[in-house]
């Protein structure tokens, strides 16, 4: 069953390619296979969730946040935790990424009618820098794995003193958000995008959003670490 | 601002199969009604817990159904005291109002057909239930139930049963728990917000939503803020309890003359300040909705508009941004800082005004109208009262200089009852005799209805207003058991009083569950607009369709409260009636 | 349920009934309520401090303000429920009046912001101000389900304590640390505290365990004990006799028995009653 496209629902968001993003022409998810079609949504309104998914995720990290001034506050017990050169590296490699996925998202063809060979070296593209941005990923995870290994080796464990509890303590966190992130990475890449109410390229584009909040989450951590030890 | 076009010009099919229609379901109507059936179970499921509480205070000697040995001993009235709150507080007062009836009504009162992530409010009813199962589960667990409070203050909670019993695995099930329903309040709030900055049909302007999808959605925003503080807070305790850390547990402690070694510098005070920074808004949260409703129900019932509706939104939002500065009222005399006492105080009597801002206004909005006196009304007006008195007592705790006297004792019991335990509770109650027509298809009786509204009103007054008295004499709060301290003596007879008044009052509840239960099958059959409502849902049959408008384009034309328009025949004007069709028919 | 005529002419029968029946109840239950607050029949026992008489007094300044608007609100609601009931009548249609809005809301700030500043100077002589350096400084610990008092003895030093100290069994309850000289003359109570009347008193309060709270009803004061935290609270008992001290702040399951007693006595009494606690630690 088909439907005119009503585009003035979706806010056309320039990407200086000329990509506007049309829905499936299905009118997507009303396949009838589905067990439940769903109203349609701007992409805006896809923006707004995880715009607001931020926005709860933040008041987490806050509060996390506060906690560990409030505990450094007191005083006592307090040892500064070493950080585990290899944190340096997997800044740079989590950087790296957003760096990847930015350079992905802004290769995926968009109209795929107008110029099918184009649209295909276009997408071919999209997904080599998309794989790196999630080797990256891995990598910085595996990364942070490796750190905790190190500072257990060092006699740093979570229960050692309320540093290393914090340490462990947001760097799981973000790794956990992260993790996540990388799921949502292979969900981009694999899902049948075109019995979805968005499209691939937009998805693509929720997923960078997350992504690079991760990644400036991450600066920010690092610095209370590091400087804030 | 994107005004949705609403849906297409096609009707969608339904869809088929028992697991797909009622139990994962990705419509919003099942969804909230399961969510309201959820909230249905845990209220009377903490009402028996209460009901065993009130029991044992005034007969502490007497053999108690459903308690092992048959005397209670005090972890089992704590344990009931802490599982009453939490049940109430988070599977009550903040699924029942908004997740329940938000649910529901919601896309409907925007005119979109479902919420914007159908596949996300499924999960997110379904991990409340798995978060309701885990918290159930303390009860059955060695140890039994924890016995911390709702409000499970460290080290009490975080040193696992040496300071007591329950504070094994049955507390570590409680904070699990909870950190489960802070998820899915968060993946709930996400779908309210986005849904109602989306999807609204066009012509429903922000000025012309009705004031429930105001308080629905300020709502949203507090959960979205607020949770995720609690989150954190639930996963410190937990690696306190579990993994030996020291985030709310200081040195040197003594139980039993053995000192506890492996925990040192934490803060309880920190617990006490993430606690409540989520705690404060949490109970705006559970009664926002039930302003919504009120003010709703008022304005249809009187057959007039709601009396400055600007300033009803202005006054939500206010109470909704206010609602986060405030949480150190709950913290007086904990050792927090007296010049940041100072502070909350000024700042939480500032919140009064947008309160009684609310209440001038409810008395406005009736103030020259036609009061028809359906069981709706009777507990939205009822709702006023309440929340008068409720909000009241809470000026003499705004002020620190009176919280020395009053914390913890039975007048803050008197206050949170009153404002959470009675008005939010009327709120369901107005909400449920006026949305049942449309959810169910039928109506319920309202004689039976009127019979369960006198008892209540009554019989609330009756419990809460004596603990005010309770409080001033003194009486602290969490007391197993009345014979340990001599001043509690002379109140055995208000006590008496109390725990009578809510023996009746609860069983006033089963008329009310009667009523609900047999009209499901038996009751009036509801037309689409039996109230003579001029939101959408009212024009729409009931029960609805299950993509709402049946495909129709949704088109708004004015305000949600158009009630006795001078010059119109009709005393009322849906919102969706085109300009050219008002005033021809009659 | 009759369903209203369109024409707003109807009467809706039965909505005099049910309008008087609500009026009528919240009148009564307003008036009650008035009365057993005038009547003080269940009430706060006397005060003993002046402290205690402010609080007294900005309660009751409150009380007078929220009762007026209790009374003014639910006589309201009532009236305009019977006023405004269905009788046929024609409905006033208004949608709100800015001046009203702005005149209660500037009304109402200016009542509770003011009643909350002027509730803060008797805040301020509690906490915002320390104790005297004359005054006499009793530890406080609580621990589950006791309370335990400690005087400094003439010395006027407090001891050192250590937790691992703690023994109720030999009667060392708050783990005095015996190499500490300063100790040597510290007298511990068990579950009673003296106050000289007339002289302050600084409380010093601690936990030994989990969260308390000392909450004397007499002083209109309560403060939590808070394990690894020191805080102080200080006051002047004026009138002699025996008040209960209770635990304020759940601690577990004999948190309803954690009871103590505080007996203000005159000067010689209180030293004679220093004299015997000292025989009796020996």
């Amino acid at each position: 069953m088909t439907r005119p496209a009503t585009t003035e629902e979706l806010e056309l968001i320039d990407h200086g390619d000329g990509g506007g993003v049309l829905p499936p022409p299905d009118g997507g998810g009303d396949d009838g296979r589905r067990p439940w079609p769903r109203p349609e949504v701007s992409r805006r309104a896809f923006f707004t969730l995880i715009q607001l998914s931020l926005a709860a995720i933040v008041m987490f990290f806050m509060s996390l946040t506060s906690a560990y001034i409030v505990r450094k506050g007191l005083g006592g017990d307090w040892q500064a935790t070493p950080i585990p050169r290899v944190l340096w590296l997997n800044t740079l490699l989590l950087l790296a990424s957003s760096l990847t996925i930015e350079l992905a998202r802004r290769k995926h063809s968009g109209d795929a009618a107008a110029n099918p060979l184009a649209a295909e070296a276009r997408n071919a593209r999209f997904s080599q820098w998309w794989t790196i941005t999630i080797a990256l990923g891995l990598l910085f995870l595996a990364g942070q794995l490796f750190a905790w290994r190190q500072l257990s080796a060092a006699g740093m464990f979570l229960d050692t003193n309320p540093s290393s509890s914090f340490f462990y303590v947001l760097t799981a966190a973000h790794g956990a958000h992260l993790a996540g992130g990388i799921f949502a990475l292979f969900y981009v890449a694999f899902r049948n995008w075109k019995r979805s109410r968005i499209t691939q390229e937009t998805a693509a584009d929720l997923a960078a959003l997350y992504w690079h909040f991760m990644d400036g989450l991450w600066l920010f951590l690092f610095a209370l670490l590091t400087v804030g030890r | 601002m994107a005004e949705h076009e609403g849906s297409g010009a096609h009707a969608h099919t339904a869809p088929t199969g028992f697991l797909w229609k009622y139990v994962f379901s990705l419509d919003h109507k099942v969804i909230g009604i399961q969510y309201y059936f959820l909230a249905l179970f845990s209220v009377f499921v903490g009402m028996a817990l209460s009901l065993l509480m009130r029991f044992h205070l005034v007969w502490p000697a007497a053999h108690v159904p459903l308690i092992a040995g048959g005397v209670m001993k005090p972890e089992q009235y704590l344990a009931l005291v802490t599982m009453h709150g939490t049940i109430m507080v988070f599977m009550v007062l903040t699924t029942a109002p908004q997740s329940g009836f938000g649910n529901y009504l919601l896309p409907i009162q925007i005119g979109a057909e479902d919420m914007a992530f159908p596949v996300l409010n499924m999960l997110s009813f379904w991990t409340t239930f798995v978060s309701l199962l885990v918290i159930l589960a303390a009860f059955f667990v060695e140890g039994g139930a924890p016995i911390a409070g709702w409000t499970s203050y460290p080290p009490l909670s975080a040193v696992g049963d040496m300071s007591g019993p329950g504070e094994g695995l049955g507390q570590t099930l409680w904070v699990i728990g909870l950190a489960i329903f802070c998820l899915a309040s968060l993946i709930g709030a996400l779908n309210f917000i986005t849904t109602t900055v989306d999807l609204r049909a066009k012509g429903m302007s922000l000025m012309r939503m009705p004031l429930t999808v105001w308080a629905w959605l300020i709502t949203a925003i507090l959960g979205l803020l607020a949770f995720g503080v609690l989150l954190a807070a639930c996963a410190l305790l937990l690696l306190d309890r579990m993994a030996g850390t020291s985030f709310f547990i200081p040195g040197g402690l003594v139980f039993t003359d053995t000192v506890l070694a492996a925990h040192e510098g934490g803060s309880p005070l920190l617990w006490q300040h993430l606690f409540w920074f989520f705690g404060h808004p949490e109970v705006y949260i559970a009664i926002l909705p039930g302003m919504g409703v009120t003010s709703h129900v008022l304005s249809n019932f009187s057959r007039k508009p709601v009396f400055g509706y600007r300033a009803m939104v202005g006054a939500m939002l206010a109470i909704g941004f206010l609602g986060f500065c405030v949480w150190g009222h709950h913290m007086f005399v904990s050792g927090m800082s007296p010049y940041s006492a100072f502070a909350f105080s000024l700042l939480t009597m500032t919140i009064g005004v947008p309160s009684a801002i609310k209440t001038f206004n409810w008395l406005g909005t009736l103030w020259g109208g036609k009061i028809q006196f359906t069981c709706a009304m009777l507990f939205a007006l009822g709702f006023v009262s309440l929340f008068v008195t409720g909000g009241l007592s809470g000026l003499f705790l705004a002020q620190p200089t009176l919280d020395l006297y009053f914390h913890d004792t039975f007048f803050v019991v008197a206050h949170f009852h009153f404002v959470m335990g009675v008005a939010a509770i009327f709120g369901i109650f107005a909400a449920t005799y006026f949305w049942y027509p449309k959810m169910f298809g039928r109506m319920l009786n309202e004689t039976v209805g009127k019979v369960h509204f006198w008892l209540t009103f009554i019989g609330v007054y009756c419990i809460f207003m004596p603990m005010h008295f309770l409080g001033m004499v003194g009486r602290p709060r969490r007391y197993a058991d009345l014979t340990g301290v001599n001043f509690l003596g002379p109140l055995h007879s208000v006590e008496f009083f109390i725990s009578i008044a809510a023996i009746f009052t609860i069983a006033a509840q089963f008329i009310f569950l009667f009523n609900f239960l047999y009209c499901l099958k038996w009751g009036k059959k509801a037309e689409s607009n039996p109230w003579h409502g001029t939101t959408l849902e009212w024009s729409i049959p009931s029960p609805p369709p299950f993509d709402n408008f049946a495909g129709r384009h949704v088109q708004v034309y004015r305000g949600a409260y158009e009630f006795s328009v001078p010059g119109e025949a009709q005393d009322f004007i849906p919102q969706d009636l085109a300009p050219e069709k008002v005033g021809k028919a009659n | 349920m009759k369903k209203p005529r369109m024409d707003g002419r109807a009467r809706e029968k039965g909505s005099t009934a049910a309008a008087a029946m609500l009026a009528l109840l919240i009148v009564a239950i307003t008036a009650i309520t008035v009365y057993i607050f005038v009547a003080k029949i269940w009430w706060f026992p006397p005060s003993i401090t002046d402290e205690g008489h402010q609080f007294d007094a900005q309660f009751f300044r409150t009380l007078l303000i929220t009762g007026i608007i209790f009374v003014a609100a639910q006589l309201g609601l009532a009236l305009v429920i019977f006023r405004s009931r269905d009788r046929g009548q024609r409905v006033h249609y208004f949608e709100g009046h800015n001046g009203m809005e702005i005149l209660w809301t500037t009304a109402t700030l200016i009542l509770f912001v003011g009643l909350g500043i002027y509730a803060e100077k008797a805040w301020a002589e509690v906490h915002f101000i320390g104790a005297e350096p004359g005054a006499l400084p009793i530890e406080v610990t609580g621990q589950q389900f006791a309370w335990n008092f400690r005087y400094a003895g003439p010395d006027g030093v407090f001891g050192r304590t250590r937790p691992d100290l703690v023994s109720a069994s030999t009667g060392n309850a708050v783990g005095v640390d015996p190499t500490d000289p300063a100790g040597k003359d510290d007298i511990i109570s068990p579950g009673e505290i003296a106050v000289p009347a007339g002289r302050e008193v600084d409380l010093v309060i601690k936990s030994l365990d989990v969260t308390h709270s000392f909450f004397v009803r007499e002083l209109r004061l309560k403060q939590d004990a808070v394990p690894g935290m020191t805080i102080h609270l200080h006051f002047t008992a004026n009138t002699p006799g025996t008040y209960e001290i209770a635990c304020a702040e759940l601690c577990g399951l004999g948190h309803y028995k954690m009871r103590a007693t505080m007996i203000v006595m005159n000067e010689p009494d209180f030293e004679k009653w220093l004299q015997q606690q000292e025989a009796a630690n020996q």
